[in-house]
């Protein structure tokens, strides 16, 4: 926002009035993103506020960076240009839920946890249990694509939002979807918001369907001598009749994490010890149901972690899930928390080659003695973060040959690798995005359908879109 | 038609894989809309590389080019409205892969829905999204309509069970989206495919997860002598989050039609009855069936049976599936609508149904997936009388309007092909239509996979297409 400073600040300040409007450096620190920092920062009060200041935004050529709560701005590439912070928090209000529907329409800047609690009055939820739950909001979430312990039974967002408003790199106020829970009517536009990173449009509403809170639940947890055993018992509840909300296979190095101070303070309920080791696999398991059901669901379980050769099973009765369940939640802050040069890859994978991707995880960071931990969900998803002691040139070396490693082995298991958080420095090292996509095309046609200026969140997204 | 394109297509695919003439052209002039549109040319390709040389010479001669499954779809989505080759994907029809352990199946578009399921009962799996249609409609025509049916309720509808696509785009390009991992990197192409009713891509291949069989069913018929009574039950059983797999209600005009003809055991003389399956572990199933059992008694249900046997519970669900072969027999053309609208209106909405039937003179008969608040109102009516189709016309416009009002819209799951395009700018702004037509264009710049459907062309807008109809079903005796 070099030419036209003033005539941009006198513009941004009438559209979102001026204590909306800050271009003071010291604030604008809360909005680096991997070290760039805007030249001013917006905080609107609307959509028909968002639309006005990306119109102007597309007329003066700036680059706009959405955000939240700024908890995950560490995913992606540095932006390419960073002019305009868009923050989006003072849209936090909840547009209209309809309990007797279980939908719900609410802004995007409204946190997980005020949505929560809203919710949580009329016995409902919705199943977005992610990283940086206390702070973290809607729309970030969405935008992100991070995802949640519970997608195991609910899906992900993409299967429980149906429909939003946004706002596109032109300024043009648009909705896709619609309110009710089931509809197809006109293209699917709001699925490509999820997981864009903000790249397409801002989302500025989101139509949700939610759920009733489950009326009870028990949660298991089972140790092995080896993943294999673990895994193992992963498939055996996989092809079971039991429907789990929950299904992980955890590294021994997560024991380390979970039981932190770190992993106190971000988590505040209790993890009794004991429950997992740093010596030893675990597989857990967690289930929602009347009495009748999590007993049935218990006895099939331990009969199974027999079957598996379990060295150990502890079943967390209602007041000590809390605790688990968080950790689990938090891995991602966690581990961030507990170096200062945490790697996260994500990886997604058939549940079948999870074995395989875990031997790798693990093959690759040890031989370059790296602490690291991996949580895998049941349905084939892999966060596994390395640990160096120091963000040391060396530590740097270490990383990027064991991440280049694993992301060669997901290439041949055909699954994908992406890294979305590591030292800002060591992006340029990295495969952020993993290998390179075929379908790249097509999301360059869609990304000029939206933005055609290129002004949204340039550069930060899969193939520098 | 251009000589020389059906000389090329021959070539490409042999000469029996292609019909010119007009006879043979007849069948697809229909498909289970009311809406008629003859193609010049009907072609069935056998392998991607077949689709791939066809939308070659689409291009080639500028030709319109229509994707088709079996013809079941009902808003005109694989009709070829601007003439052109319809693509039929039957000889497309072979499971390609199934993968049990990880529960992935990867098909051709023209795999009929129920053959997959049928495929990996074996292993205790199905293909959850399951139109009434399943035992004819195709996996290519699910993905390109986003298709629903009544167990969509719990299970989700077509897009939650995709993962990945191979396509050919009209440029005649081969392109892969998605994945069998879940997850993968970048925009979501494939939820964007999906639905797009044949107008952005054919899809050539396609990987679904499939869904593990309950381990218990219990399949419960609640009468009522109201219809108020049902629709307040389903009202009920939604807000106290009891998620049944499926939960149909059927009114008593079409209880009696289906009656006539399945025998499926439904009471003759009662005003509504829904039709509900819990499933899921035993233990589950045993209580939800108590709890909704409850609910129903609580909102007057005159009776609630248990089927007792898979037997009964097929019988029930055979009168179900073939509701609107039953509609068939009763009148020469019927038009069924797909309004939906929240849960907690279906009360109000089934009175203003009724209402309106009134008003244009029409009794509108009610089968639909009740617990997803998808509207089927069917309107007999006389196409050979032009005064007629445009008071059935005016009567769904009417429900569509008053769906609108109540915070809903214009389509569940048939999709808007040509049938609601010019309704879509009762929903959508003319920026809305315009974005959706700039996506349309990325992908399709030249228009010529299937033309004049979902999105209005601008001039089109607010005008109403009276078209000649066929004659549906055989007229009663």
């Amino acid at each position: 926002m070099t030419t036209g400073t003033k005539l941009a600040t006198a513009r941004l300040a009438e559209i979102v009035g001026g204590s909306n409007f800050f271009a003071d450096p010291a604030r604008l620190a809360d909005y680096e993103i991997d070290g760039v920092r805007p030249s001013a920062a917006v905080r609107p009060g609307s959509s028909e506020e968002v639309a006005e200041v990306l119109k102007f935004a597309a007329a003066e050529k700036l680059a706009v960076i959405p955000s939240g709560a700024r908890t995950k701005l560490g995913i992606g590439l540095p932006p390419r240009s960073y002019d305009l912070a868009l923050d989006l928090t003072r849209l936090d209000r909840v547009i209209s839920y309809d309990p007797g529907d279980l939908t719900l329409s609410v802004e995007a800047g409204i946190s997980l946890r005020k949505l929560a609690g809203v919710l949580s009055e009329r016995g409902q939820f919705l199943p977005l249990a992610v990283p940086f739950f206390g702070r973290a909001t809607i729309g970030g979430t969405v935008a992100s694509g991070v995802d949640s312990p519970l997608r195991q039974f609910y899906g992900t967002a993409r299967d429980y939002i149906l429909g939003m408003e946004f706002i596109t790199g032109e300024g043009t106020l648009a909705k896709s979807g619609g309110r009710v829970v089931k509809n197809v009517t006109g293209y699917d536009i709001h699925k490509l918001m999820i997981g864009a990173l903000g790249t397409l449009g801002v989302m500025t509403k989101v139509n949700f369907r939610t759920f009733p809170l489950p009326v009870g639940s028990r949660a298991f947890v089972a140790t092995f001598e080896t993943a294999e055993r673990a895994l193992e018992m992963r498939a055996r509840v996989a092809h079971s009749p039991l429907t789990p909300i929950t299904t992980e296979v955890l590294s021994p190095g997560v024991a380390d994490l979970f039981y932190s101070d770190a992993a106190a303070r971000i988590e505040v309920d209790a993890f009794a010890p004991g429950i997992i080791t740093n010596r030893t696999w675990a597989f857990s398991a967690g289930f929602a149901g009347t009495e009748k059901v999590l007993d049935r669901c218990e006895a099939e379980l331990r009969t199974i972690a027999e079957q598996c050769a379990a060295a150990g099973l502890t079943a967390l009765s209602a007041d000590r899930i809390p605790g688990a369940f968080g950790r689990k939640r938090e891995f991602i802050p966690i581990a961030l928390d507990s170096s200062p040069a945490t790697t996260i890859l994500k990886i997604s994978m058939l549940p079948s080659r999870l074995k395989e991707v875990l031997a790798e995880i693990g093959a690759a960071a040890e031989s370059d003695s790296l602490p690291w931990a991996a949580i895998a969900r049941g349905i084939g998803i892999v966060y596994a973060a390395l640990l160096p002691e120091s963000k040391t040139d060396s530590s740097r070396a270490r990383v990027v040959r064991a991440v280049d490693r694993i992301q060669a082995a997901c290439a041949r298991f055909e699954g994908h690798a992406t890294i979305p958080w590591c030292p800002t420095e060591w992006k340029s090292h990295l495969q952020t995005w993993g290998a390179e996509r075929s379908d790249l095309p097509q999301m360059r046609k869609l990304k000029t359908v939206f933005d055609p200026h290129g002004i949204l969140s340039p550069g930060r997204f899969v193939g520098g879109l | 038609m251009d000589p020389r394109l059906l000389r090329e297509l021959k070539k490409l695919l042999s000469a029996e894989a292609v019909l010119h003439e007009k006879e043979d052209l007849l069948l697809y002039e229909y498909d289970g809309s009311i809406d008629v549109a003859r193609p010049n040319c009907v072609v069935f390709p056998r392998t991607t590389e077949d689709v791939v040389g066809i939308m070659q010479l689409a291009n080639r001669f500028e030709t319109p080019i229509v994707g088709r499954g079996a013809g079941t779809g009902l808003s005109g989505g694989a009709l070829a409205r601007h003439g052109g080759i319809i693509i039929g994907f039957s000889r497309m029809n072979r499971i390609l892969a199934v993968d049990l352990e990880n529960q992935r199946a990867t098909v051709q578009p023209g795999v009929v829905n129920s053959d997959l399921s049928a495929a990996v009962a074996h292993a205790g799996l199905h293909f959850a999204p399951d139109p009434s249609s399943q035992k004819a409609c195709t996996i290519g025509g699910n993905v390109a309509e986003n298709s629903g049916g009544p167990h969509t309720l719990a299970y989700g509808v077509t897009t939650n069970h995709v993962l990945g696509l191979e396509i050919v785009l009209p440029s005649g390009e081969l392109i892969h989206i998605g994945s069998a991992a879940a997850d993968t990197p970048g925009y979501d192409l494939t939820g964007l495919f999906v639905g797009s009713e044949g107008t952005i891509g054919l899809v050539t291949t396609i990987t679904v997860k499939l869904t593990r069989l309950p381990e218990a069913v219990k399949t419960l018929l609640a009468i009522f002598d109201s219809v108020d009574d049902a629709t307040e039950t389903v009202a009920d059983i939604t807000a106290r989050g009891i998620t049944p797999a499926a939960c149909e209600m059927l009114d008593g005009w079409t209880l009696r039609a289906i009656e006539a003809y399945v025998h499926a055991g439904f009471p003759l003389d009662s005003a509504a009855v829904l039709l509900i399956d819990v499933d899921g572990l035993r233990e589950a199933v045993e209580s939800q069936a108590e709890n909704v059992a409850d609910v129903c008694r609580l909102h007057h249900a005159r009776e609630v049976r248990v089927a007792r046997d898979s037997v009964e519970r097929d019988l029930l669900w055979k009168g179900r599936k073939n509701a609107f072969g039953a509609v068939g027999r009763l009148s020469p053309t019927y038009y069924v609508q797909d309004g939906v609208i929240p849960r907690t209106k279906l009360p109000v909405t089934l009175r203003r149904i009724n209402e309106i039937g009134k008003k244009y003179g029409f009794e509108i008969g009610n089968i639909f997936h009740a617990g997803d608040g998808n509207l089927h109102p069917i309107i007999l009516f006389d196409a050979r009388d032009e005064k007629q189709l445009e008071r059935a016309i005016a009567t769904s416009d009417e429900i569509i309007q008053f769906c609108i009002q109540m915070g809903g819209s214009i389509t569940g799951e048939h999709g808007i092909g040509m049938e609601k395009d010019r309704l879509m700018p009762l929903l959508f702004s003319p920026p809305e239509l315009d974005l959706m037509r700039r996506v349309r264009d990325a992908f399709n710049p030249n228009g010529l996979l299937n033309p004049g459907k979902v999105i209005p062309s601008a001039k089109s807008c607010g005008e109403i297409h009276v078209r000649p109809l066929p004659v549906a079903g055989v007229p009663s005796a």
